[in-house]
């Protein structure tokens, strides 16, 4: 029998994995991808307490993630062109103007 | 096993298989095909639970507008921008990565089991509308009609929000990404921890005696 | 209807910020009269509310109007709110209307000013700030107005800063006040911590509760600010250099209202002040001697100013000590009634000086008038009805409040009160000789602006010495010249002499015909040579015959010039001044005076004077002393204090008092008549170095502030930038050292960031576990 419980363990894992992504990989672009699987994560936890709890509320809070996403990925993304454009190929580990 | 339980598991290895190809592959290029894989992964997970709309829109926008996205900045900024993952600038970065995720995970496995074995994850106190809801006539309402009628009435005002937030969000998108007329500045310089540029200090005394002088 | 209470301040204020920001474009005049239509509307709001608290039972008469919690910090809180009653509403009516009249005023007085505008702003914040002070429902409101009028005091008594004295005279200004404030602030903090809350009611209320020393202390602190502010004794040295200022700024602010407002403070605690009467009446004794001492002290030093506007400066710190006075005998009726008929003749007797040296080409120097009566009629007429107003000559508006003052004082009873009493009589007395003093030496006499001074006589004395010295010394050159001359001239002689000698014996020794030919030649020429050296010399010698006589000459000359100058004397009094055989050499300053005519003012300075002219004649009937009906100030009052005086003296002594008053004041005034109008007495005798230099306490007090003062504060400065600062710093080195040890992880690398995220979401998670666990 399928359970929610189901459901958030396989969103634990998907989370888990993003988070390491994001920690360990350098280019920007593989790090939006790693948040992306984040915010899936959490919506694959959605998703599964909204049916083990019958309650249409979580799948409404699906629906605003993915419009967050979307939003997000298009300023992240215009963000990434613009530093490409001053300097090819950057890691995330080149723009370090924010120390202090 | 049931029918539910086998789809499930069947998408939730092709979930993982393509989150771990996300993460592993060195070409952007391939990690957004792995994304691509996990993201109808997840899609099939929502059909398992009944959540139609919320399949066909994670089809569509996710796969079908964001990851084409991506793959657009990718062509644009150069396919073959790999990146070297035999070398970690920062001391400690990947076990301590390893480490947090391994922690999250365990972490939230304990969270998940003891609060589903308590009982606590339970339907008491929902506010919104119930996935079994039906109309006068007795029918069960569509899961598009239900989410329709909580984000229009409920969330209406969340709703609208969103509007603004994407309108800002585009508007920002333009206003980054253009190319400005005139030579482009160059990033600073990248110096080494510990040692700070004297210009940026002799132009932050510069700035305030002129403040200074202002006042005066 | 007293809702209207809220649109007093706001008027000024709404006139202030549009000042500041487009009161440049509105230039001369619109930017005076929009200021004056501020300060207008604020005076029909006050009648407004005057007649909304009128229309209130009497005990209701005490309204609080709260606009907001402005400090609530723990058990401790102060509203921005306002006190509507008797007392307050009736010092704003005369603060705005006077105050609307002085704008008005203003827009001649300042015509031309470069700064025009600024002024009005300046007003106009003035206003606000004043109204803010008065309105105020507690000490910390109240001091928020008291240092708004202290700012705007300084703004305009160095209004023409670009002058190093008017700069030095707000400086001034400005630092005496923070000597008064430290009492008023202490005060306001022994109230908290004594009666637990500032408000006037409750302080008013609870005081009979006070502690005696407690009550000593607070009421003594109050006062060191209103000596301060209302220029007392010994901090009342900044009221006559703050004539720097424009005169409708004197007149408003150094005359009519601000120098006020540390009376009103105390009678806004008349609660204190009272209970201090009964339980610590050593208190109240030094207010009254406080008062009455300044009284005298500054009507000593008037007599000798020569300055119109410093006459009248010393004369406002003397009747603000008869209102001190007033506050010290318990009578605070008293008080603000004197207050407000002040205000009307010193503020008239300020603008009509104004409009005097306006007339007078900016000339402050009273010894320089003369005859005006003539050329200034409307200033002259206004002006002599508030010199009858301060001199106590009945029924003018100051005889009834000076009156009532000298009154309260003998009623203290005992010695004390008489003596008291005998002072403030003998100042009535002053007042009248040195404000006819003024009077006589402005508008009576002979008009002699352009007569020299006796420092331009001495002057041009000088330079006629200088002059026929100069003759001398130049005649004396001329006589070495000439002896120069004839000495050449001898030389000449001799070497003339030698050549025809030579000649000679080249005659004699020659014997070819042709060189005795030429030899003779050579010996003619050198004979005519000799012959015109020798002319030379006479002539020279002539010539400096010539020379010597004309030294003597100029040397009689220097001699009898010299002797004229020791030989001249002072001109009788009211005899014209002159400098004699030196007019040549009087400085241009003389001329160009004499030239100018005066002329008066325009209806924008002359509607305020007669308008004052007419309340300085009848402002008396808010409180006339016969019978209680017409006690008109005391009965408004009433509810504002938390006591009533009642004079208990019989009517035969109180008309006996009035009756004594009266002839001190005509004493006064005839013996400035005798020695100023008719010329019987010397006018030095009475107006000595010492009254002049203010008994020499001003330079006293810049000594000590130079020398010893000035080591001690360095001392304070020393402990303050070692021991205070080295806390602060202490403190500021140690943020720093823990900043930089912080900064490493602020090391700009994304994923360094994103590291802590993730870890402090682990702790999160930790948490929830354990809380799941409990």
């Amino acid at each position: 029998m399928l359970t929610p419980t189901y459901y958030l363990v396989l969103s634990a894992l998907v989370f888990s994995i993003g988070a390491f992504g994001v920690l360990v990989r350098r280019n920007p672009l593989i790090m939006f991808m790693c948040v992306e699987l984040m915010l899936n994560a959490v919506n694959l936890t959605f998703i599964g307490l909204a049916w083990g709890l019958n309650d249409i509320g979580g799948q409404v809070s699906v629906f605003f993630v993915m419009v967050v996403a979307a939003a997000e990925v298009v300023v992240g993304l215009a963000i990434v062109v613009a530093i490409m454009r001053r300097r090819d190929g950057a890691t995330a580990d080149d723009l370090s103007v924010l120390r202090g | 096993m049931g029918l539910q339980l086998f789809s499930f598991l069947i998408a939730g290895v092709i979930i993982v298989a393509g989150a771990l190809g996300v993460v592993l592959s060195k070409h952007p290029v391939h990690a957004a095909l792995f994304l691509i894989q996990t993201l109808f992964g997840v899609a099939v997970e929502f059909l398992v639970v009944e959540a139609h709309f919320l399949a066909a829109i994670q089809v569509i926008v996710y796969a079908g507008a964001i990851v084409i996205l991506f793959l657009f900045v990718i062509m644009l900024l150069g396919v073959d921008n790999a990146e070297d993952l035999s070398i970690e600038p920062i001391i400690g970065q990947r076990p301590l990565a390893a480490l947090s995720g391994a922690a999250i995970f365990g972490l939230l496995m304990t969270v998940i089991f003891s609060a589903s074995s308590g009982g606590r994850i339970t339907g008491e106190g929902s506010v919104s509308l119930a996935l079994d809801a039906t109309d006068p006539t007795g029918e069960v309402l569509p899961n598009v009609e239900q989410l329709a009628q909580v984000i229009f009435t409920d969330m209406v005002f969340a709703f609208e929000v969103t509007a603004i937030l994407l309108t800002v969000a585009v508007v920002g998108a333009v206003v980054m990404a253009r190319r400005i007329p005139g030579a482009l500045q160059p990033l600073p310089e990248v110096l080494p921890i510990g040692e700070f540029s004297t210009e940026d200090q002799g132009e932050s005394t510069a700035v305030a005696a002129t403040e200074e002088g202002e006042e005066h | 209807m007293i809702n209207f209470v809220y649109l007093i301040p706001l008027f000024p204020l709404l006139g202030c910020v549009t000042l500041m920001l487009v009161g440049k474009k509105m230039g001369e005049p619109s930017a005076g009269y929009f200021a004056t239509a501020a300060s207008g509307l604020s005076f029909i709001a006050t009648v407004v509310t005057f007649f909304g608290l009128r229309a209130l039972d009497v005990e209701e008469r005490q309204v609080t109007k709260t606009l907001f919690e402005w400090v609530p910090a723990g058990n401790f809180s102060a509203n921005a709110g306002f006190l509507v009653d008797p007392l307050s509403v009736a010092m704003l009516l005369f603060i705005t209307g006077i105050g609307t009249l002085i704008h008005l005023y203003s827009v001649g007085y300042m015509h031309g000013d470069e700064n025009f505008s600024k002024f009005f702003l300046y007003l106009n914040m003035f206003i606000f700030a004043m109204s803010i002070l008065v309105l105020g429902d507690n000490l910390l409101l109240t001091f928020l107005g008291w240092e708004g009028v202290g700012a705007c005091s300084y703004f305009l008594v160095s209004f023409w800063f670009s002058e190093e004295k008017n700069a030095m005279a707000g400086k001034k200004a400005f630092i005496t006040n923070r000597v008064g404030d430290w009492g008023f602030m202490v005060a306001t903090f022994l109230a908290f911590a004594s009666i637990g809350s500032i408000d006037y009611l409750t302080i008013n209320g609870t005081a009979a509760q006070l502690s005696t020393p407690v009550l000593a202390a607070m009421v003594l602190l109050l006062f060191v600010g209103v000596m301060g502010k209302s220029a007392q004794f010994p901090l009342y040295l900044w009221l006559p250099d703050a004539m720097a200022g424009p005169t409708p700024v004197s007149a408003l602010i150094h005359a009519a209202t601000m120098v006020t407002s540390g009376v009103y403070l105390l009678t806004r605690v008349n609660g204190l002040v009272y209970e201090a009467l009964l339980h610590a009446q050593w208190v109240t004794n030094i207010i009254a001697w406080v008062g009455v001492g300044t009284a005298f002290f500054a009507a000593t030093i008037a007599i000798a100013q020569t300055d119109i506007k410093k006459v009248l400066a010393y004369s406002t710190v003397s009747q603000l000590g008869y209102m001190v006075l007033a506050v010290g005998s318990g009578v605070f009726v008293a008080a603000i009634f004197h207050m407000i008929t002040h205000a009307f003749f010193k503020a008239l007797l300020f603008l009509g000086s104004g409009s005097v040296i306006h007339g007078m080409d900016n000339d402050q120097d009273m010894r320089r008038y003369g005859g005006l009566r003539k050329l200034l009629p409307i200033t002259s007429a206004t002006f002599i009805i508030g010199w009858l107003a301060i001199a106590g000559v009945p029924p003018f508006a100051g005889f009834w409040s000076k009156d009532e003052i000298l009154l309260s004082a003998w009623e203290l009873g005992g010695i004390n009160g008489k003596l008291l009493w005998f002072f403030g009589l003998i100042t009535a007395l002053m007042t009248g000789f040195y404000m006819s003093r003024q009077v006589f030496l402005t508008f009576y006499g002979d008009y002699r602006f352009g007569d020299p001074d006796k420092d331009e006589v001495d002057q041009a004395w000088d330079g006629y010495i200088a002059h026929a010295e100069a003759e001398k010394d130049e005649a004396i050159t001329a006589r070495e010249a000439a002896a120069t001359k004839l000495e050449e001239a001898n030389v000449a002689v001799e070497s003339r002499n030698v050549a025809f000698a030579k000649a000679q014996m080249e005659v004699t020794q020659t014997t070819s015909e042709d060189d005795l030919a030429k030899a003779q030649k050579a010996l003619d020429t050198a004979s005519g040579a000799l012959e015109k050296a020798e002319a030379g010399v006479v002539s020279a010698q002539d010539e400096l015959t010539a020379a010597s006589a004309l030294v003597d000459v100029k040397d009689q000359a220097v001699s009898s010039v010299k002797s004229e100058a020791a030989r001249r004397v002072e001109p009788e009094p009211g005899e014209q001044r002159t400098a004699g055989a030196a007019s040549d050499f009087l400085p241009d300053a003389v001329a160009k005076r004499a030239e100018h005519h005066p002329h008066e003012s325009g209806w924008q300075m002359a509607t305020p004077l007669v308008i004052l002219a007419f309340l300085s004649i009848v402002g008396g009937v808010i409180q006339l002393p016969f019978t209680s009906e017409v006690h008109f100030l005391e009965n408004w009052l009433e509810p504002a204090l938390t006591f009533e005086h009642k004079f208990a003296s019989s009517a035969g002594t109180k008309v006996a008092l009035a009756v004594v008053a009266i002839i001190a004041g005509a004493v006064g005034i005839m013996a400035a008549v005798s020695v100023y109008l008719r010329n019987q007495g010397d006018p030095a005798k009475i107006e000595k170095q010492i009254l002049f230099d203010g008994w020499g306490y001003d330079r006293a007090v810049t000594a000590f502030m130079g020398g010893p003062g000035a080591k001690m504060f360095d001392a304070i400065t020393w402990l303050d930038a070692n021991i205070v600062d080295g806390m602060v710093n202490g403190t500021g080195s140690l943020v720093r050292g823990t900043g930089s040890t912080v900064r490493r992880f602020q090391n700009g690398l994304v994923r360094s960031y994103a590291m802590s995220i993730t870890l402090g979401s682990i702790g999160l998670l930790v948490w929830f576990v354990v809380r799941i666990a409990a």
